[in-house]
């Protein structure tokens, strides 16, 4: 390893062997739960212990012919692309005026803005609860969706800023010093270039809506519940191996949302360096 | 070109020019304020106006006001020291025959009840029995009748108590206090007082978490920050999985791993170690891993990106003055991870702090935090006011820690917690 070439005494060499070794303890505490309970929702019994008694597409089966769970995964989707959506503006919108607000305001602002994420989830849950009830709110799609954005939008305001921090605004005076109007500018010039930020941001929003359960829980009717929440449930009353393969489908989203955010990044590394 | 024409033409436009400037920017503020505005607004209405209302509810206590409007304003002219007047006794009977016709009596019952153990049952049987107003001059004697409570002065501070139109009532019976008789305040009895022990168990449990995610994250971020980047890149994904894998999906495999017939029980007993299933959830050790599994990437990102900027330089220059790799590491390293350090366990103390998924499924009762009594006051035993009390200490604690976590990430990057 070209980095050990300074670990010259025993000791150093130790203590190096020891990180090494309780870093991969602790990456196998990471990744271990999350790859034990996949061969689980391939088992052909209905009992979640190995050794697996044979294989089989049962649960999966169970899953996809369930009009709970396909409702509960329907909900999610739509109460988590119509969030990103709503998200995606308000976010968006705020994360520009950010960058040219200058005022001493400015951090109380922010810290508001971006508050959703620090409050605990049940606070915000009790009071939307109280505040949504009276005008109709509670058991509604919009209800929800409108909980989901405001939980999801900081992480818009923070991708799409930090896209903005290294965004050099001499190209949009460039613009506008050749005649293009702000609006023009915007879309032929910044958008391009913070699209990588904006997708991110997107991508941060939807894991948001996707995941979240504690406002769901709340404010959830029997017809908005979703993905997460039946998960909820279903732990609750006891864990049948159809749980396993909604956590291997949740699973799966959580590796393209991943995939997608490093390929992103990678992107947005490259041109940083190309440039 | 000399000088002096020049100077002269920048003296007369320098006033203007000035004036255009502040114009152009004060409008080009206006249109950045403009941008920000509609998400003002939206978290107002969908987080800051909800959160609002529910500090309000804390405070709020009109439920006996409405009940028992007449018993409330005949109250208000009494000192509290003797038994109130023949006036209340007669204004409580009024309100008492037109809360059962209208069948509010409950509402003031549920209310006193929180206040005095057994008011419900003094209200219930004095609606009952109480089969029309009493003569004039008879209020006092006929309600002693039909309740004895009704002879003793605590009855009637409750009611003045809670008349409202705002209380501390459920302020301090969140920090286990509550008023006397006399209206000082006092420790409430033992049997009503679980609060100050809920958030020592809620500060403990985030305590412990913070601590492991500590003493586990601290040699992952110090490999990940060392390693060259491509390997460090390629390790990191052990990391970003967890962090991006539902929390649900994270929960329910502890549970498949750490129950009595689950993998690790089964491995141990195959290995012959065990003889007997180990108890690993439901209790304090299932909530403990299960949160530092959720949280730890919440750890080791921020002291990841605090290492990354300390410079080898620096172990180098150490290294060439004679220090020990020791001695080097203890004096030139750690105190350079420090902010890092303490971004990372203040974020997840604050997130473990609040809470509620991950306890409520592997916790057993013993080990519930702060969380599940406000959801459960909330939901369960609709009791708002203690539930709101809850809350908004809960939300203080955080505020106050979110407030140091600023003062802390303030010139690193803001983005050091967050996924990415």
């Amino acid at each position: 390893m070209s980095d050990n070439s300074s670990l010259r005494t025993p000791s150093q060499r130790i203590a190096w062997a020891a990180t090494i070794v309780i870093s991969t303890l602790v990456f196998i505490f990471l990744i271990a739960p999350i790859l034990a309970i996949m061969p689980l929702s391939f088992s052909a019994g209905s009992y979640l212990t190995y050794p697996l008694p044979g294989l089989s597409l049962r649960w999966y089966d169970d899953f996809i012919t369930s009009p709970r769970w396909m409702n509960s995964l329907r909900n999610s989707v739509i109460i988590g692309v119509a969030s990103t959506a709503l998200s995606m503006v308000l976010g968006t919108l705020a994360a520009l005026g950010l960058a040219q607000w200058k005022s001493r305001f400015k951090p109380l602002v922010l810290a508001f803005v971006l508050s959703p994420v620090v409050v605990p989830g049940v606070i915000t849950a009790v009071g939307l609860y109280f505040f949504f009830a009276p005008i109709g709110l509670t058991g509604s799609y919009l209800g929800l969706i409108l909980a989901h954005t405001a939980l999801a939008t900081p992480f818009v305001v923070i991708t799409v800023g930090a896209t903005l921090q290294s965004f050099d605004t001499n190209l949009a005076r460039a613009a506008a010093s050749l005649g293009a109007s702000p609006l023009e500018a915007f879309r032929r010039v910044i958008l391009p270039l913070i699209l990588p930020g904006l997708a991110s941001g997107a991508l941060f929003a939807f894991a948001t809506s996707f995941d979240e359960v504690v406002i769901v829980l709340f404010m959830a009717g029997p017809e908005q519940r979703t993905l997460p929440r039946e998960m909820f449930s279903g732990i609750r009353e006891n864990i049948s191996p159809t749980i396993t393969a909604a956590a291997v489908i949740l699973t799966t989203v959580s590796v393209i949302l991943l995939a997608t955010m490093e390929g992103l990044r990678r992107r947005n590394e490259r041109l940083k360096g190309g440039g | 070109m000399t000088a002096a024409p020049a100077i002269g033409a920048d003296a007369q436009t320098e006033v203007p020019l000035k004036r255009r400037l502040r114009r152009a920017e004060r409008t080009r503020q206006v249109k950045a304020l403009a941008l920000v505005l509609p998400l003002l607004v939206f978290l107002l209405f969908t987080f800051a106006g909800p959160i609002a209302g529910m500090l309000w509810r804390a405070v709020d206590d009109r439920e006996v006001r409405q009940v028992l409007p007449q018993t409330i304003a005949a109250l208000a002219s009494w000192d509290g020291r003797d038994l109130p007047d023949e006036k209340a006794y007669a204004a409580l009977a009024g309100d008492v025959l037109a809360a059962r016709a209208s069948g509010t009596i409950a509402i003031a019952a549920k209310r006193l009840n929180y206040a005095l153990n057994g008011f419900r049952t003094i209200l219930t049987s004095t609606a009952r029995n109480l089969k029309a107003a009493p003569e004039p001059g008879t209020a006092k004697e006929t309600l002693g009748k039909i309740n004895p409570a009704w002879r003793e002065r605590v009855t009637w501070t409750t009611i003045k108590d809670a008349g409202g139109p705002i209380t501390s009532f459920y302020l301090l019976a969140a920090l286990d206090l509550t008023r006397n008789v006399d209206g000082a305040i006092v420790a409430a009895p033992p049997d009503q007082a679980i609060y100050r022990g809920l958030f020592a168990r809620t500060f403990i449990i985030s305590l412990s978490v913070t601590a492991l995610c500590l003493i586990l994250g601290f040699p992952v971020a110090y490999l990940l920050a060392t390693l060259p980047p491509g390997r460090s890149n390629l390790l990191m994904i052990f990391v970003l999985l967890p962090f991006w894998t539902s929390l649900l999906v994270r929960t329910c495999a502890w549970i498949v791993l750490l129950q009595s017939k689950g993998v690790v029980n089964d491995s141990l007993h195959w290995l012959g170690i065990i003889d007997e299933p180990l108890r690993l959830i439901y209790n304090r050790f299932g909530v403990c891993v299960a949160m530092t599994h959720v949280l730890l990437p919440f750890m080791i990102l921020p002291l990841y990106s605090s290492m990354r900027a300390i410079s080898p330089a620096y172990m180098r220059a150490a290294a060439s003055l004679g220090a020990p790799p020791l001695t080097a590491f203890l004096r030139i390293y750690l105190p350079q991870t420090l902010p890092g350090v303490g971004a990372g366990s203040l974020l997840v103390f604050i997130l473990a702090l609040g809470y509620y998924i991950t306890p409520a499924l592997v916790g057993g009762a013993a080990d519930q935090m702060i969380s599940y009594f406000i959801a459960l006051y909330t939901t369960e035993t609709a009791n708002w006011g203690l539930a709101s009390a809850l809350g908004a200490v809960l939300l203080l604690a955080t505020i106050l820690l979110a407030l140091v976590y600023g003062r802390l990430v303030q010139g690193q990057q803001v983005t050091g917690g967050m996924k990415n």
